[in-house]
């Protein structure tokens, strides 16, 4: 028994009571709406940052009437016969681009020092979806930076309040330490009077940040992520809930930091323990398992090829050698 | 004068006592429901009363309460919203204050209705007295057998319960109410899945406002078919009017639905006429999530009629010329009131308020009460009206609950009526901070309607 949906004009069968936007993702492409607070490995995640908003324009084969708002894709379960509408609505459009705006309204943009650049959904959203200037024409929203247990750091300023975090540490430790502090515009992702985050998955929510809020601190100011290669490895973790399957972030020979392997929404595969992500840093504690393969869209893909550039120069010699040099240097990593 | 239902008995020294109540024929619904009619019969005469949640969404109650969902062995909760606290609306306080038993009367009639075993009030952590007062009503209600074990030898069991709130005014929205009533912080929750199916606890749930409750009484007693003879069209019954601002003589009145507005702004009756020998401005018609309405448009409808206190009259016109019913927070403003400073302090209100779930609202409140705060201190520019309008749109709809729309409501009105005021604020800065852009035309007739061939 399976429902059919009609995204943007795709007809898909899926399974009844998956969402819009993962019905969206089976199709895939451009259609899928963008989510930064929605995270399909957390229960109960999604519906909080309203950037997947989608337009309903036939609720379903026995009801078609069209949904009178627009709706969170990532919370709303497909109908038999549901047509919804996402790139193809300029409505939709219109309201995403607001969004984008207001995320950005108390974000201060500092990607030039951020650590999560590259990797920032919240880039890639204003990349994609935003306006070129913003509107807004105050002062931003700041906070102290602050440690939450040793190896994470919390800068509340650039936070957009998705509350992954939150999600992670209900679902994934034994105790959460950290949660929503005050309201509106002032709430804060906070630990109660600085006690320290310490448990053995505390370090997922470093991964599940969408932005440069949750970082880890012992890869902070080490590197732009552009310029690290990552590799597949794994280990033998004796931690029962983990794998050990992981991305390690090369450097030359260096391992600058070990994250969990993302898939191409930037969710990760299977959450890591703290052990493998934080202690194990030496190529020698893992199995190298081959290069991580990077959408080329994404920016860490930039310096990185994983095919052998054709030679494009057949007849000068010169050009030859350049480019054999070229190959090298690009290859050494 | 129009028979009252809720506030009968109102000025009866000692109303707040059950001896009192009983004596001027309370609890009588309670037996008449419990001893001589079947739940289903209960809800099917409150759907023929016709009456609507008195909340502000005015979503008929009848119907509210056959959506509730009734699996077997899962127990049912209803849940009072005495979360009271859209800025202009005090007429649940009033009630719970001076005649508290109504309200408890009603809680044993619609429980019984519903089938719940357990019910709440959950009332505001500022309305401490009310509290005191609820807590007390109960335990005279307990002691004389119309609360607990087996009610009036019926069989039928009830626990009835007062929750003090944080003092938030989100937690007035039902989802966000039932979180908070389950101990967590107020957030709204995504819909679906609705309190009728999934409420308190995961449960059945069914939150009515304060005053639907205590509708629920004259309904019972009377029946619901007499109780849908007041009012007019699919207004029915009366309606607690909280007004105020600069009026001659505020306070809470009970109107039947359908009173013509310019009655119960003028006649000395009701509101009085405005204070001081001063001209009406503006009206926000009910609470401060309406749009507010310029005193011309507020009297008569685009149409030229006599607009009534009505759900229909009220927004008739739609959100171009006309509002909304409300929770029933009517603010008058005379000539002498400054729009600019009221939108400004309205959205200060959302901006202090928003949970700051969602992106949108959590963001944009505070964008709108930045850019108002400097337009009424005379820093504004002229993009900034429609700057306003534009923010309030993409917070307007893209929310999960309903206080972005409430948010963004005001501001778009007051930008839509009265842009005159918001132009004159950046074109004379300085001389904005020292006096007030007065009446000007907020008053003029309106012109005639044309003629469509």
């Amino acid at each position: 028994m399976s429902v059919k949906v009609t995204i943007d004009g795709i007809a898909i069968e899926v399974e009844p009571g998956t969402s819009i936007l993962n019905a969206a993702r089976q199709i895939g492409g451009d259609i899928v709406p963008p989510a930064m607070c929605y995270y399909s490995k957390l229960k109960d995640s999604g519906g909080k940052c309203r950037t997947c908003l989608v337009k309903v324009s036939k609720g379903s084969e026995k009801d078609p009437r069209p949904m009178p708002k627009l709706v969170a894709s990532c919370r709303t379960t497909v109908m038999d016969g549901m047509e919804v509408q996402n790139i193809t609505s300029p409505e939709v459009i219109e309201a995403r681009k607001g969004i984008v705006e207001m995320l950005l309204v108390n974000h201060p943009l500092d990607c030039p020092i951020c650590d999560q650049a590259g990797e920032c959904h919240l880039q890639d959203l204003g990349f994609e979806h935003g306006a070129v200037k913003t509107r807004y024409e105050f002062d931003r929203r700041t906070f102290e930076k602050i440690d939450i247990g040793d190896k994470i750091q919390l800068h509340m300023t650039r936070c957009i309040l998705c509350y992954r975090c939150v999600f992670v540490a209900n679902q994934l430790t034994e105790h959460r330490y950290h949660g929503i502090l005050n309201r509106g515009d002032h709430s804060e992702i906070s630990t109660y009077i600085q006690h320290a985050v310490d448990n053995d998955f505390s370090g997922n929510v470093i991964d599940v940040c969408p932005v440069g809020a949750l970082t880890d601190k012992t890869f902070r100011f080490k590197n732009r992520v552009w310029f690290t290669k990552p590799v597949e490895a794994h280990r033998e973790c004796d931690h029962k809930d983990c794998n050990g399957k992981v991305t390690l972030w090369y450097k030359g020979e260096e391992v600058l930091r070990v994250t969990a392997r993302k898939d191409e929404y930037g969710e990760v595969e299977e959450f890591i323990c703290n052990t493998c992500r934080f202690d194990k840093k030496k190529t020698s504690d893992w199995v190298i398992d081959g290069p991580r393969h990077v959408s080329h869209k994404s920016v860490i893909s930039s310096n990185h090829y994983d095919f052998i550039p054709l030679p494009v120069v057949k007849s000068n010699p010169v050009l030859i050698e350049a480019n054999k040099e070229q190959f090298e240097r690009e290859t050494r990593l | 004068m129009a028979r009252k239902l809720l506030l009968e008995h109102i000025n009866v020294p000692g109303i707040n006592t059950f001896d009192v109540y009983r004596s001027k024929g309370g609890y009588a619904s309670v037996e008449k429901a419990l001893k001589t009619m079947s739940p289903d019969e209960v809800v099917e005469e409150v759907k023929k009363s016709g009456l609507r949640g008195r909340g502000g969404a005015g979503f008929p109650t009848g119907m509210k309460w056959s959506f509730l969902a009734k699996p077997e062995g899962v127990a049912r909760y209803l849940v009072c919203n005495a979360d009271e606290s859209e800025p202009g609306t005090f007429k649940d306080r009033y009630l719970m204050t001076y005649i508290p038993h109504l309200l408890i009367e009603g809680m044993i009639t619609a429980s019984y209705a519903l089938g719940a075993k357990v019910s709440y009030i959950y009332v505001r952590g500022e309305m401490m007295p009310q509290i005191r007062i609820l807590e007390k009503a109960i335990a005279e209600a307990k002691n004389a057998g119309f609360l607990g074990k087996n009610i009036l030898g019926s069989g039928y069991d009830l626990e009835l319960y007062v929750q003090p709130g944080g003092g938030a005014y989100i937690c007035g929205e039902e989802t966000a109410l039932l979180e908070s009533l389950e101990g967590k912080r107020g957030n709204p929750r995504i819909k679906p899945p609705f309190p009728a199916i999934a409420g308190l606890y995961g449960c059945p749930t069914v939150v009515n406002n304060v005053e639907s409750i205590a509708a629920v009484v004259p309904i019972i007693n009377e029946g619901g078919e007499e109780y849908a003879k007041i009012g007019i069209g699919r207004s029915t019954g009366t309606k607690l009017i909280s007004a105020g601002g600069n009026v001659k003589n505020p306070g809470v009145y009970e109107i039947d639905l359908g009173l013509p507005a310019e009655e119960f702004l003028y006649s000395d009756e009701y509101c009085g006429g405005i204070a001081n020998g001063k001209r009406l401005k503006a009206v926000v018609a009910g609470g401060s999530s309406v749009p507010i309405l310029p005193a011309n448009l507020f009297l008569k409808t685009i149409n030229n009629q006599p607009r009534l206190m009505s759900y229909e009259s009220l927004s008739d016109g739609g959100f171009a010329t006309g509002t909304m019913m409300g929770s029933g927070g009517f603010i008058a403003f005379d000539e002498d009131q400054c729009i600019v400073r009221n939108t400004w302090n309205f959205t200060r209100f959302y901006h202090h308020e928003s949970c700051g779930q969602c992106s949108p609202c959590r963001e944009g409140t505070g964008w709108m009460e930045k850019v108002l705060h400097r337009l009424e201190y005379g820093h504004g520019k002229m993009s900034d009206m429609d700057l306003l309008v534009d923010v309030s749109k993409k917070i307007e709809g893209n929310t999960i609950c309903p206080l972005g729309d409430a948010a963004a409501w005001p501001v778009a009105s007051a930008i839509r009526h009265f842009r005159d005021e918001f132009e004159w604020h950046v074109t004379n800065a300085s001389e904005a901070v020292t006096r007030n852009f007065g009446l000007a035309h907020y008053a003029d007739p309106l012109p005639k309607p044309e003629v469509v061939a």
